[in-house]
């Protein structure tokens, strides 16, 4: 006779929650299971902050003057200088990253289903020793920076609310236009947070899931989540904020940028001109 | 002399898997600082007993933490709040006179609930059954000796093997995962040479039958805090990795490249 | 009529095995798959047995009532085993390990299968390292060994403080393996309440299904029992909670003659006792007799702290009176003089009820680190329990009761006298004579099941080639299922008062104060008389709460006490009769002049293996006199 227990077969013993499925052929079938799916998390994981750490040391230029932050914008575009199509390049890389993206962000999703469904919730409050603020808020931090990543994109990349204000190529100056602003300021200060918080855990993680692991240096693997996620947190946060209080301003774009000549598609972009367009 | 504490009892009762559970309170005055958690718990039944009320089913059996099956979540924690320590090595002189103590079951989709405080775990002997064994029939092993195994690798087999397989890594897991058991299993035997043969197919099996019950790995560490034998999370790094190598690897090579 | 015939093999001892395994009969391997085999019992003897009698071939139904194989008690053993290979270049060999175990055991176990136990000792060890045994490891990458008690050799081989539990992994994991195939089927939380016999032989098992209440039966062709050890009948034990009689129990009283019930071990090295409300004794191995040196105070009054005491005012016992042995004397020795200490007064703790157990010489030589790596994890176990650390203190310890040497008796071939059921392991009385010696219970829970039940069942079975098992629809079993289904649900129609364990505890008490370590002829008759009447107390007024249809751990117990109720007077009848002092069993009235046992070769060396007459009728004794070809019997003396 067959027991009652729910959940359970025919002959009592506890049914799985989900069926195997056929196995795809290599190399997709890393991708069928959770743990090649945490894989597929890490490595993702890593272009994306290889990305994350490039993009905040390239803007770093900023702080040299507004012509090399234009320039390094510039020079993104150029990217393979005259051997290939001009942007053809950068075009890759966005294709590559948004690749990254979607897998990054729809094994996390698969993942966070499998373990939804896996679990089951105490009354009393469950209470944690290990499991700190990062590593429980992945879930969130994740959807805020994809969220963040989207509002980026229009407010300096398609200048959706600067309007007429948005120069295309004057990457300092539309920095400086939409920072000014206190609100957009927060979304940064707050969408940074959540990014360094999301890269401290994933870091660390990172190690783990990809199975890199040895005795001689296993205990300077928080130590490094620490310093990456720090240094991205302090890089990211200090444009909005010195934005704010006022050390990065366009007050002294008076004269158009030395050596200008050479940067012929720049050169319009000098303050004087700028100033001309806004008024 | 040893103390007696008087305690405020929150105990999860259920009749079955399929009937609603609920807190039964109980004051419990003068347990002994010297019994075990588990004690303190025949206690409560001998009093319950008397009052007419059926004992609360709990897990338990050898009562020196190596069988694995006691585990409860003792104020939101498996195994209450000792580390390294099975409910049943937990001893009353950990807590406090008048401390509130709330103990539930162990809690994942792929544990459910049998009666009170038992649930059932045989999952996890189905991850065993998928290959966590070398396949030596009685008769043909060679002499002890002649497998050399260097002291550290054993060490660390053993560090591996003394997992209890309580669950208290699944119970305390946010995603009811069951890595940190599977891992303790698949290392135990992947690092010795004994267990190389059929380390690839052993890995796969054991992980893809692991993901059939239970949730995915986000490498919180609750796991490790939570195992009485402090298994630690490196072995989750090694089976991960082992669990890769096993995909790509090109396994009739196994004897060239190691 | 039980006919104990023990079917000891002719020829020279080393040989009988090998010409026993020529002249059993075979069974083809294409055959093998048309027999079922039930193994009641998942712990070394009954996982091995089961794995291996799956690789041969032949379908196994595997029933625990755990949750899990792996949690069978075998699981809690922690020193060793035992295994002759001579690894250590300390002139050990086959025939030491038969000489020390047949020495050991006082002589009252069986030459034969004593030697055969020995021999196959070598390919355990071999078996488990291929299975993947993390055995502890020299540097140069070979196996360890440690001595143990009762021996002047290093013959143990270990895994850490766990090896009980590594051992058991290992035949788990080959069981596990053969579940895969779908060989051997694993019924867990199923509990194997009476065993069914058809025209005198064993056809099957009535199992009740713990998560269900459910009372089916099984039927096959041969029932193997390796149940572990009735310890439990003391109440305070080192066994786990669950360990029972009740497998055992049952068949003999379906005529399987129960032997040498009286020669339950106790083991020189648990926590002492704390209050009345504990419910187990803690063991910590007896390898921590090899680097600490057992000692209490000289002075009885002594209320100082164990460093104070001068080195002049403490008294070795051990070391002063076994001089040759130490602190490695066997464990029945080890157990009388700590408890003739301890009545004495030299008892230490807050309630004097317990030794020293002292590591403080073997820190200071080897350094805590060494000390650390081998006992670490029992040292971590003892601060648990006791809120005490070894490493700065001594450990209080004293002896509880521990193995079970008697159990059903069983032939050469480990069959019962029922035929067609097998006993292995603790179950069964067979190797250990009055005493066993410390690591031997894994290696012949692991001898049985490897390498002596897989050849000597087919020699039952081959005849059989061709007959059907019994359907369980045969009377034999519907009557059985019909039985054990009323004894379960009858014990809720009560309307008692105390608890099972309220009378388990009464029980133990009156065991344990007069067929403890030291046993006498006013005492054991005292226990007679008491026995019964807590029977028919308990059987009358036991309070059992809860439903038989679902998990109700209550109504397991009452039904596990109830056989350990009948299971105690035959304890304390065999030991009434048995007048002489043997291993463990220590009559005050048979001792030397030294105070150690005293054996009566000429009148006691027999096996007693006890018939079932009936309920509340005495068992009927009849004798296997034990015959010595190859070891001079001596008195035993570790001095």
């Amino acid at each position: 006779m067959a027991q009652t227990i729910s959940r359970s077969d025919s002959r009592g013993r506890v049914k799985p929650l989900r069926r195997r499925t056929r196995e795809l052929p290599w190399p997709a079938n890393l991708y069928q299971t959770a743990v090649g799916k945490k894989y597929v998390m890490a490595i993702t994981g890593i272009g994306l902050l290889g990305f994350v750490v490039a993009h905040m040391i390239g803007n770093l230029h900023i702080y040299q003057s507004p012509l090399e932050i234009n320039e390094y914008g510039e020079a993104l575009r150029d990217l393979g200088g005259d051997l290939i199509p001009r942007t053809f390049l950068l075009w890759l890389l966005r294709v590559g990253l948004a690749g990254m993206f979607v897998i990054h962000i729809h094994s996390a999703y698969s993942l966070a289903r499998m373990s939804e469904t896996s679990n089951e919730r105490y009354e009393r409050k469950q209470d944690y020793i290990a499991a700190n603020f990062a590593s429980r808020t992945m879930r969130w931090t994740g959807p805020i920076i994809l969220l963040y990543l989207f509002f980026h994109l229009a407010d300096l990349t398609w200048g959706w609310w600067l309007g007429d204000t948005y120069l295309r190529g004057d990457v300092y100056h539309n920095v400086v236009e939409s920072m000014n602003s206190v609100p957009i300021a927060i979304i940064y200060v707050v969408a940074n947070v959540a990014l360094a918080v999301h890269i401290y855990h994933g870091t660390w993680s990172l190690f783990q899931s990809l199975g890199i692991n040895n005795p001689h240096y296993n205990a300077a693997r928080r130590g490094f989540a620490v310093g990456i996620s720090a240094m991205i947190l302090a890089g990211n946060l200090s444009f909005p904020i010195l934005v704010q209080v006022g050390v990065i301003d366009e007050d002294d774009r008076t004269t158009p940028p030395a050596g200008s000549v050479e940067h012929e598609a720049i050169a319009p972009l000098s303050a004087t001109t700028v100033l001309e367009v806004r008024s | 002399m040893s103390k007696n504490l008087d305690l405020k009892l929150r105990i999860w009762r259920q009749d079955g898997p399929d009937a609603p559970g609920s807190f039964l309170d109980i004051e419990a005055k003068g347990i002994s600082e010297d019994a075990s958690f588990l004690e303190m718990l025949d206690t409560v039944n001998e009093r319950l007993l008397d009052d007419d009320v059926e004992p609360i089913n709990f897990p338990h059996d050898c009562r020196e933490g190596i069988c694995g099956t006691c585990g409860m979540m003792v104020n939101g924690r498996a195994h209450g709040p000792e580390k390294a320590t099975a409910t049943c090595q937990l001893h009353m002189r950990k807590f406090d006179d008048g401390d509130e103590i709330t103990v539930e079951p162990w809690r994942a989709a792929s544990f459910p609930v049998i009666k009170d405080l038992v649930v059932d775990r045989s999952p996890l002997d189905r991850i065993v059954e998928a290959g966590g064994f070398i396949s030596a029939p009685t008769g043909t092993a060679p002499d002890a000796n002649q497998i050399l195994i260097p002291k550290e690798a054993a060490e660390m087999s053993m560090d591996a093997a003394s997992c209890i397989g309580c669950g208290a890594c699944v119970a305390s897991c946010p995603n009811s995962a069951a890595q940190l058991f599977t891992a303790a299993k698949l290392t135990h035997l992947n690092v010795l040479p004994q267990g190389q043969p059929e380390r690839w197919k052993r890995t796969e099996a054991m992980v893809e039958t692991m993901e059939e019950y239970f949730g995915a790995c986000t490498n919180h560490g609750e796991c490790h805090e939570a195992c009485p034998k402090e298994i630690p999370l490196d072995f989750i790094a090694f089976m991960n990795r082992d669990y890769i190598k096993a995909k790509i690897k090109n396994r009739s090579l196994a004897s060239q490249i190691s | 009529m039980i006919n104990l015939d023990s079917k000891v093999p002719d020829g020279p001892l080393a040989d009988k095995w090998d010409n026993h395994r020529f002249a059993m009969k075979l069974i083809n391997p294409p055959n093998k798959r048309k027999f079922k085999v039930i193994v009641v019992g998942s712990g070394l003897a009954g996982a091995s047995a089961a794995a291996s009698l799956g690789e041969l071939g032949y379908n196994v139904d595997v029933f625990t009532y755990h949750d899990s194989p792996r949690r069978a008690h075998s699981i809690s053993a922690q020193g060793g085993i035992n295994g002759a290979k001579n690894y250590q270049n300390d002139a050990d060999s086959i025939h030491r390990l038969f000489y020390d175990t047949v020495k050991g055991g006082d002589y009252r176990s069986r030459e034969a299968n004593v030697y055969r136990l020995s021999q196959v000792s070598v390919d355990i060890i071999d078996q488990c390292i291929a299975q993947g045994v993390p055995f502890a490891r020299e540097y140069g990458g070979l196996l360890a060994n440690r001595s143990f008690g009762g021996a002047q050799v290093s013959r143990t081989f270990y895994a850490r403080g766990q090896t009980g539990q590594q051992l058991l992994l290992g035949a788990y994991q080959a069981m596990a393996a053969q579940i895969a195939t779908g060989k051997v089927t694993l019924h867990n939380r199923s509990d194997v309440l009476d065993i069914v016999t058809k025209d005198g032989e064993a056809c099957g098992v009535v199992v009740r299904d713990l998560l269900t209440g459910q009372v089916s039966s099984h039927s096959a062709h041969a029932v193997v029992l390796a149940t572990g050890g009735y310890g439990n009948v003391y109440y305070l034990s080192t066994n786990a909670l669950a360990c029972n009689v009740t497998a055992s129990w049952r068949a003999h009283r379906k005529g399987a003659a129960f032997a040498n019930p009286c020669f339950g071990q106790i083991h020189p090295t648990c926590i002492p006792a704390g209050d009345e409300f504990q419910s187990k004794l803690t063991l910590m191995s007896e390898s921590l007799r090899n680097d600490g040196r057992i000692w209490v105070p000289r002075d009885i009054d002594e209320s100082r702290s164990a460093d104070q005491i001068s080195e002049a005012e403490r008294y070795y016992y051990l070391e002063e009176k076994y001089p040759t042995f130490g602190n490695l004397v066997p464990r029945d020795v080890a157990s009388r003089n700590a408890k003739t200490v301890v009545d004495q007064g030299h008892g230490v703790g807050e309630l004097k009820n317990g030794v020293y157990l002292d590591f403080a010489d073997s820190i200071g030589r080897e350094g805590i680190d060494v000390i650390r790596e081998r006992y670490g994890n029992l040292f971590d176990m003892y601060e648990r329990i006791t809120g005490e650390d070894p490493y700065r203190q001594p450990m209080r310890i004293y002896p509880a009761s521990h193995y079970s040497m008697g159990g059903l008796w069983v032939d050469y071939n480990l069959m019962t006298t029922v035929p067609g059921l097998y006993a292995l392991g603790e179950c069964n009385f067979s190797d250990h004579g009055a005493n066993r010696l410390g690591a031997s219970a894994l290696m012949q829970g692991l001898a049985d099941g490897y390498f002596v039940l897989p050849y000597t069942i087919g020699d039952y079975l081959a005849p059989k080639l061709g007959n059907a098992a019994i359907p369980t629809d045969d009377p034999v079993f519907t009557e059985a299922v019909a039985e054990v289904d009323t004894r379960t649900r009858h014990w809720l129609s009560k309307s008692g008062t105390k608890s099972a364990d309220h009378y388990h505890r009464e029980l133990g008490t009156v065991l344990r104060d007069y067929c403890g370590m030291a046993r006498d002829k006013t005492g054991l008759e005292k226990a007679l008389s008491e026995i019964p009447a807590i029977r028919e107390e308990f059987r009358k007024d036991v309070k059992v709460l809860g439903s038989a249809d679902g998990l109700n751990q209550s109504l397991e117990k009452v039904n596990r006490v109830d056989d350990f109720m009948e299971l105690a007077e035959l304890v304390v009848r065999d030991a009434l009769d048995r007048e002489e002092s043997c291993g463990a069993h220590f009559r005050d009235e048979s001792q030397t002049d030294e105070g150690e046992a005293l054996r009566d070769d000429d009148n006691y060396s027999y096996v007693a293996a006890w018939e079932w007459k009936g309920p509340n009728q005495p068992q009927e004794l009849h004798k296997e006199h034990l015959e010595f070809e190859n070891i001079e019997l001596t008195q035993r003396s570790y001095k």
